[in-house]
């Protein structure tokens, strides 16, 4: 054999592990048109389902007229809260403790809320179905304002909890209360406050926002008589909570019902919560014994499937007069609208909002939250987000920029001031966290550098005074925007989804000839699992990514998990599958040591197998190693290679980063425009840079939308605006700006391969970026607090207000 | 019922004859009769794009045509873009190539839009295929790989090497 033995570089680049910028394993079927998204799906006498809507936000239904539609050639079925009464299925539990209508129980709450689900041959004639069907409504009183949810002449939304003075969280205050929520020390915080040199007080809102993945909510569900087995697919961020959940309400055994979810066209929150369509769907393939589909359009999606934010948090920030914070006093109002299907942890009524003290030192802290119901569409979900750690990270980014404005200081310097230093970690927060790991002041610094921030803020200097010689109509903004999420739910001491503890989990299965299958309980809507997790376990196990084939979404033969959300990915899976890797490495120790007649601990790992220490020569591969599993262990050993993981975080993960947006305002029309944005992010360990930065600029994106112009608005009768693309800011690429990415890199200490997600970073710092430099460009005028959405309409009018 | 109408088009090169109801939309007679999944539907307001195909050279939103109205017309969808051999077209694997993709559902949309983009200007700038692309929404990569996708694959058909890489 003359063959040159490649080298110790060959032989990592041809795993392509982590670290590198492997190129996307899905992409190859979805360039070509060949993704399976469950409205792709056809199966044999499919019918079709949809939803007469409530056309008002609050009012009593008189009568429903279904026979028009009945008659209709073609319409199988239409199901109203009668007819799922029976069956306990006309209300059905929210992952908050609240109940929900499946379809409307006498009384709608919210415009376009579910009354009756036709069943047709094909989606026409479901449709002409939906428009005969007769609803005679007693329109009630209604109720937007969540600021007048708890006035005392405030209508009562939800009869169904009259007298109900104890709530899935605790007292409720209201007949529209939910639920309070207070974490911290008042009184400490209240002395501090009592004691600051200097105090700030503003209400920041947060507005209501959607998440409107391209591919909206959508399932199949097929029920087989015969062997009383249910199918369901769907748009399932969390497969396996879908089943568990589908079962406890169906009654039918958790093994009979099998939850496939295909491939997601984008997720982002939407698609954790179970909504009436697919418990609808699911009830008609059992009546009809026919598969049945349902499929949203992008009104009802944005309508009625899940809402983000909705949040009014009154905040206040102690501090000396040379800028040390010295305690944060934040009171939230939360608008849940007309349900809490408000998708976090089941304890946690505010998910993790209590990460509001953000990446600063605050000795004291006190946060209450009051939830309410108004007569919107139901959710709160985690648009992007880590449960409310958006909304929290826009509340302190946007107060600390309130603070230094106070106390005439550099919002970047009042930052540096304020850090949690670097020796500091693990950090115990006032709100109770422990956060694992940061080096704030080298990314920002790092930012500042990259930016040339001095040099920024000499320009806008020079272009104010242009500004009031009259020169020009055009102000500068400078955002600073310094984030710490809290992500990976979670420790299952912490975190519960009603009742079933938020591990994650892994299977790796190596074939005899060397090849992998691996299967996990998360479901990748985009961000490329089928990729990145080869990379992991090639890493870890020495077989090349390009050999391991990731499989996700099928509850039969996936291990139960959790899903993809909250950014929990990489810090829960990713660590499931390190540690799977790491059982099956272990046995493949053993296998070696037999093979070459040593001791284990004579060998050592090196890149695919493992070698005798001091004698590289003398070595196993994985591959060989695999073939020796199945087809001659050693004696006493079982054949096989492969393991399973179930992860319980030990911690939560805390990503941070630094962002900065330059942006110029014409005061004349409104119309910002984004000079500059530059994103640092730190994610601990990087597993595919190339994937972290596209997630990065998605996340950007987003941010722009939401900071610049998107908003689902209620007028005062409780009709929904900005419910279809044409009125729901969603940016073309015309509009959206162009990203700088960059990093740092500072691992998490208790995951084992630090990795901490990024997912969502972009969207939670790039909001307050935005807005912050919105805010920044008008600060010289007199403005104090601008509140978004920051459109070219609103942005003219805060020019005129201000008399620019 | 009213009476169907027969339509004759010729698809990805083959012809097809049906018949079809007057309202039939174009993107669901593709996918639900022809079974060519790859166009979607984002929106059914013509803001979105997912569902751009490519009827006689011109990029459509086949969500807001009728089928019947196709009739006699030359589709080329994504299925109809891979090269004879079944390899990855130069755009194709541009997007790959330029992580211009995440979750796929506006990619069939996107790539027949930048198909006949780099018909109409071979050569585009960035602002170009900004411009070019703004019929059709993505809600992951926030665009910027995508702009550096379509000028990657120009660059190839050109003939000329493209240094940026994805980010």
């Amino acid at each position: 054999m003359n063959e040159m033995a490649p080298t110790r570089e060959q032989r990592e680049a041809r795993l392509e592990g982590m670290g590198c910028k492997r190129k996307r394993v899905e992409d190859v079927r979805f360039t070509q048109g060949k993704g399976n998204y469950v409205d792709d799906l056809k199966l044999p006498n499919m019918l079709h389902g949809d939803f007469v809507r409530s056309q008002y936000g609050h009012a009593r239904i008189k009568r429903i007229d279904t026979t028009a539609a009945r008659a209709l050639p073609g319409v199988i079925a239409v199901l109203t809260a009668d007819d799922l009464k029976p069956l306990g299925l006309h209300w059905m539990p929210t992952l908050a403790g609240d109940v929900q209508a499946v379809l409307a129980d006498g009384k709608v709450h919210f415009q376009n809320q579910e009354i009756a689900f036709v069943v047709a041959e094909n989606r026409y004639i479901t449709d002409d179905a939906i428009q005969l069907v007769e609803v005679e409504y007693e329109e009630l009183p209604v109720l937007v304002d969540p600021f007048k949810a708890m006035d005392a002449d405030a209508p009562e939304l939800r009869p169904d909890l009259a007298g109900k003075t104890v709530g899935a969280h605790g007292p409720r205050k209201h007949h529209n209360h939910i639920f309070e929520w207070t974490v911290g020390d008042k009184s400490a915080t209240d002395e501090a406050f009592a004691r600051a040199d200097v105090t700030i007080k503003e209400m920041i809102s947060y507005h209501r926002v959607h998440p409107s993945p391209l591919e909206t909510c959508q399932s199949v569900a097929s029920f087989d008589k015969i062997k009383g087995e249910l199918t369901v697919y769907g748009t399932f961020q969390a497969p396996h909570v879908i089943r568990t959940v589908a079962s406890l309400l169906s009654k039918i055994p958790e093994h009979k019902i099998h939850v496939v979810a295909p491939d997601i066209g984008g997720g982002f929150g939407n698609k954790v919560g179970a909504y009436s369509g697919y418990i609808c769907a699911i009830v008609a393939t059992i009546v009809t014994g026919q598969p049945v589909k349902w499929v949203e359009d992008r009104i009802e999606n944005l309508s009625t499937t899940s809402f983000a934010r909705d949040y009014h948090m009154t905040t206040e920030i102690a501090a000396t007069k040379d800028g040390k914070v010295t305690g944060l006093r934040v009171h939230v109002l939360a608008d849940h609208g007309a349900f809490d299907a408000c998708a976090d942890p089941s304890k946690w009524p505010a998910g993790f909002f209590n990460i509001v003290t953000g990446s600063y030192d605050f000795p004291v802290a006190h946060l209450a939250v009051d939830g309410v119901y108004t007569n919107k569409a139901p959710g709160g979900v985690a648009y992007r987000c880590s449960f409310r750690v958006t909304e929290a990270a826009y509340c302190i980014e946007r107060a600390m920029d309130i603070l230094a404005q106070k106390l005439n200081l550099d919002p970047a310097e009042l930052r540096l001031r304020n850090f949690v230093r670097r020796e500091q970690f693990p950090y115990q927060s006032a709100l109770g966290w422990e956060y694992d790991s940061g080096d704030y002041d080298t990314a920002m610094r790092k930012a500042m550098a990259a930016v040339d921030y001095a040099g920024l803020r000499a320009e806008q200097a020079r272009k104010r005074e242009a500004f009031r010689r009259g020169e020009t109509r055009e102000i500068m903004g400078i955002g600073v925007s310094f984030f710490t999420e809290i992500v990976g739910a979670g420790p299952s001491k912490n975190c519960d989804i009603l009742g079933v503890a938020m591990f994650d989990s892994a299977e790796i299965r190596i074939h005899p000839t060397g090849s992998i299958i691996a299967r996990m309980g998360s479901k990748s809507q985009g961000q490329g699992h089928e990729t990145t997790w080869a990379q992991i376990i090639a890493t870890e196990l020495g077989i090349p990514a390009d050999d391991i084939m990731i499989e996700e979404g099928n509850t039969d033969t996936a291990p139960y998990g959790l899903g993809t959300y909250g950014s929990r990915s990489t810090p829960v899976t990713g660590a499931a599958i390190a540690m799977a890797a790491r059982k099956i490495k272990a046995k493949a120790q053993m296998i070696a040591a037999h093979l070459l007649e040593v001791s284990e601990y004579d060998l050592e790992w090196d890149i695919d197998g493992f070698r005798v220490k001091g004698n590289p020569e003398r070595s196993k591969t994985m591959k060989e190693i695999a073939w020796t599993a199945y087809n001659r262990p050693p004696p006493g050993l079982e054949p096989g290679l492969e393991a399973v993981n179930y992860y319980d975080p030990p911690n939560m993960t805390y990503p941070f980063g630094a962002y900065i947006c330059v942006m110029d305002i014409d005061v004349d029309t409104g119309v910002a425009k984004t000079r500059r944005f530059y994103a640092l992010d730190d994610c601990g360990t990087r597993i595919n840079p190339m994937i972290i930065e596209g997630q990065v600029h998605g996340g950007l994106t987003e941010a722009f939308a939401i900071a610049m112009g998107q908003e689902i608005h209620y007028d005062e009768l409780g009709n929904v605006h900005g419910a279809s693309f044409m009125d729901f800011f969603l940016p073309t690429a015309v509009e959206t700006p162009v990203w700088e990415t960059d990093f740092t890199v500072t691992p998490s200490p208790h995951h084992p391969i630090g990795a901490k997600g990024v997912g969502e970073s972009p969207n939670v710092g790039g909001v307050p970026a935005f807005s912050n430099a919105v805010n920044d460009a008008f600060s010289f005028l007199g403005a104090t607090h601008i509140q978004m959405p920051h459109d070219a309409w609103r942005l003219w009018q805060a020019a005129q207000n201000l008399g620019a | 019922m009213t009476d169907q109408i027969p339509v004759t088009m010729t698809v990805n090169g083959k012809q097809v004859r049906r018949f079809v109801d007057p309202r039939l939309l174009l993107i669901h007679f593709l996918r639900e009769d022809l079974s060519l999944t790859g166009a979607h539907i984002g929106c059914e307001t013509s803001h979105c794009g997912a569902c751009t195909v490519d009827l006689d050279g011109m990029s459509v939103k086949s969500c807001t045509m009728f089928a019947a109205q196709a009739d006699g017309a030359a589709i080329t969808t994504i299925e109809g873009m891979a090269n004879a051999d079944g390899t990855l077209s130069v755009l194709q694997e541009s997007f790959r190539q330029m992580h211009g993709l995440q979750c796929g559902y506006c990619t069939p949309g996107m790539i027949m839009r930048a198909s006949v983009l780099l018909r109409e200007n071979p050569d585009p700038s960035d602002d170009e295929v900004r411009a070019g692309i703004s019929g059709n929404l993505c809600r992951c990569t926030g665009y910027q790989n995508i702009v550096k996708a379509v000028r990657h694959a120009a660059a190839t058909i050109n003939g000329r090497p493209h240094q940026e890489a994805a980010e």
